[in-house]
């Protein structure tokens, strides 16, 4: 049967394709298990505590404008928990990529390329 | 001289400087990737500058400085927004996105899908998205040059939004990428010089008591200790939480802001570009607090209306106020630094969505003529910048912040949906892809046509900002779409996407000269 026009896929899976060399390979699995393990809870977390901000200042006002420090209140400082937050996490992020990530991808990447002998 | 001559000198001096550096990046274009990707060979700070002149927009400068110095505490939730959002771009988009794709936010929407329809749809939400953002920077620009300059009436704003239009164009059709990138580094620079000695200048008013000049905001706004509360802006919660959602998950869908992705050479570049935006976006948007509370506390609100109802001119009025006409002058070119850097990245964005998933993919059905297909995209920066003067002029008193966040809305609602499943999703289809994107665009603008911005009294939908029922009903739309229809050929392709995705096997890297 002729490929329809729109059925065009930029590369399809041909031999020394990435997925073909990969195969079903146990390293790939686990570079994507420990990449989903830290991203998604980190953003479940980011949405979250931002979320709480955004109801607080809706539905708690009596909360939010309790003083702590002269003029400034629970809420001016609840948003800037968000920007500590937001640092924190990036660092975090960061830290868990260059110590797990980026380690397990490089060796993978060797292996791929290597399997695909001079494909490259 | 005058204010208004050392304004218009300084905004010339920039206009020759940056002209200049378009000058120099022409000579630096010369294959497809220089001109869509500034050749992959701009470094991850370099990039995480220029993302945020591509970011930080006449709505978040001129824009949150106005609502918080009428509106305290509410205006200051935008500024909280505008940065949170950055953590999902890092987490979840940045580095898997420049893996995956090329020159367009449709590379990793289509890679795996048929092409025509995915590319059609992702090509017009690109265009959508851009070209709302462009009116709303353009209208601003209006304004502003017509007040700054002290020109009053339409035509002054006309004239500006004429003027901003064609500079725009010449920055994307001669400096390409390249030249776009270094205008926004370079107004990046500005903008946080500006910002930084402003709020400077004006906590020294208190003694560098923060909390003197939150006192002072209050005392002096009318409205005492509730000015620094929750409440004044946003009488409709639902509508508070509908922004704060678009917001949030706007920025991940942003064309403009996921097409700098590529102009990097790694994934890891990718990452440290985020890293370095967030770093300064963050202590841009705490500035805010200064730039906004400061006004309150040294400008009489009526004052600051009378030169913009919305407030937008609240932190050039301020410059005037603790520095003079001088550094009026300097606020007001920053300003106008701020609105061209950031049209100009709308630009290449909606021309090479056009040029490369339009054209070359859809009409041409995927030839590979680059040449060809650079022409066109040159071509379609003349068209896009010819519509957008004829809207900006048609919507030229339409409130900036409420365009800005119509933007993030759809963006949130059309490609969101769209980019996350086709990353993480293995069954997702090209069903799927095409009815998410549709579903959130057409649900996020019909709601606003629907809503009392456009409806006033008559409105049938009761919130400003569409995002609460736009954004699931795109993820909704995505979700379904997939599930009533099999599709091999895409669950296969998956696996060459999360190999590429993730470890960076076949990404494109730096074009060698």
């Amino acid at each position: 049967m002729a490929r329809d026009v729109d059925d065009v896929r930029p590369d399809p899976p041909h031999k020394g394709s990435a997925a073909e060399a990969v195969g079903q390979d146990p390293d790939l699995e686990e570079l994507q298990r420990r990449h989903r393990g830290f991203v998604f809870p980190a953003t479940l977390f980011t949405l979250v505590f931002y979320m709480a901000l955004i109801l607080a200042a809706a539905y708690a006002p009596g909360f939010m404008s309790k003083k702590v420090a002269g003029a400034i209140n629970v809420a001016y400082l609840f948003a800037l928990a968000q920007f500590v937050m937001t640092f924190i996490i990036a660092y975090l992020y960061t830290r868990f990529a260059q110590r797990t990530f980026d380690p397990l991808a490089r060796a993978l990447l060797a292996k791929l390329h290597a399997r695909q002998g001079d494909a490259r | 001289m005058s204010e208004r001559a050392i304004s218009i000198t300084l905004f010339l001096a920039f206009v020759v400087a940056t002209l200049g550096i378009t000058w120099w990046a022409s000579k630096q274009t010369q294959t497809a990737a220089d001109f869509y990707a500034a050749g992959r060979r701009i470094k991850g700070w370099q990039n995480g500058i220029a993302i945020s002149g591509d970011y930080m927009s006449a709505a978040s400068f001129l824009g949150i400085a106005g609502l918080i110095s009428l509106n305290g505490y509410d205006g200051f939730l935008y500024s909280v927004g505008f940065l949170v959002a950055w953590l999902v771009v890092l987490l979840l988009v940045a580095e898997l996105l420049r893996n995956s794709g090329k020159y367009t936010m449709a590379d990793v929407l289509a890679f795996r899908m048929r092409q025509r329809p995915v590319r059609t749809a992702a090509s017009l939400s690109t265009l959508g998205v851009s070209l709302v953002y462009l009116i709303a920077q353009m209208v601003g620009a209006g304004a502003l040059i017509a007040l700054l300059l002290g020109l009053s009436g339409d035509t002054a704003k006309i004239a500006a939004i004429v003027g901003v239009g064609i500079l725009m164009v010449i920055y994307v059709t001669v400096g390409g990428m390249i030249g776009t990138t270094w205008v926004q580094i370079v107004k990046a620079v500005l903008l946080m010089a500006g910002a930084t000695i402003l709020s400077i200048v004006v906590l020294a008013k208190f003694g560098f008591s923060v909390n003197a000049m939150f006192n002072e905001a209050a005392a002096n706004s009318g409205k005492g200790q509730a000015f620094l509360n929750p409440g004044l802006l946003y009488k409709n919660k639902t509508d508070l939480i509908s922004l704060g959602l678009a917001l949030v998950l706007g920025t991940a869908g942003l064309p403009h802001i996921l097409i700098r992705f590529y102009t990097v050479p790694t994934a890891k570049a990718a990452r440290s570009s985020v890293n370095w935006a967030i770093g300064i976006i963050g202590s841009f948007y705490i500035l805010t607090t200064f730039l906004g509370f400061g006004a309150a506390a040294l400008l009489s609100s009526a004052r600051v209306r009378a030169a913009n109802p919305g407030g937008n001119m609240a932190a050039p009025l301020l410059a005037q106020e603790v520095g003079g006409a001088l550094f009026l002058a300097f606020i007001a070119a920053v300003a106008f630094a701020t609105i061209l850097a950031v049209v100009a990245g709308l630009t290449i964005t909606a021309s090479s969505s056009f040029a490369h998933d339009f054209y070359a993919n859809v009409i041409r059905k995927g030839d590979r003529d680059e040449k060809g297909e650079v022409r066109v995209a040159k071509v379609s920066a003349y068209v896009i910048g010819a519509a957008a003067i004829g809207l900006s002029i048609l919507f030229r008193n339409q409130n900036v912040a409420f365009l800005v966040g119509l933007a993030f809305a759809v963006a949130a609602s059309a490609n969101l949906p769209t980019i996350l499943f086709s990353l993480y999703w293995k069954r997702f289809n090209t069903t799927g892809a095409v009815a998410g994107i549709y579903t959130g665009l057409i649900s996020s603008l019909l709601l606003v046509a629907l809503g009392p911005e456009l409806m006033k009294d008559n409105a049938i939908f009761p919130l400003t900002n569409p995002g609460i029922v736009s954004i699931p009903l795109g993820f909704l739309g995505a979700w379904i779409g997939t599930l009533v229809s099999r599709e091999p050929a895409s669950e296969e392709m998956y696996e060459e996407l999360r190999v590429r995705a993730l470890t960076g096997l076949g990404a494109e890297e730096a074009v060698q000269h």
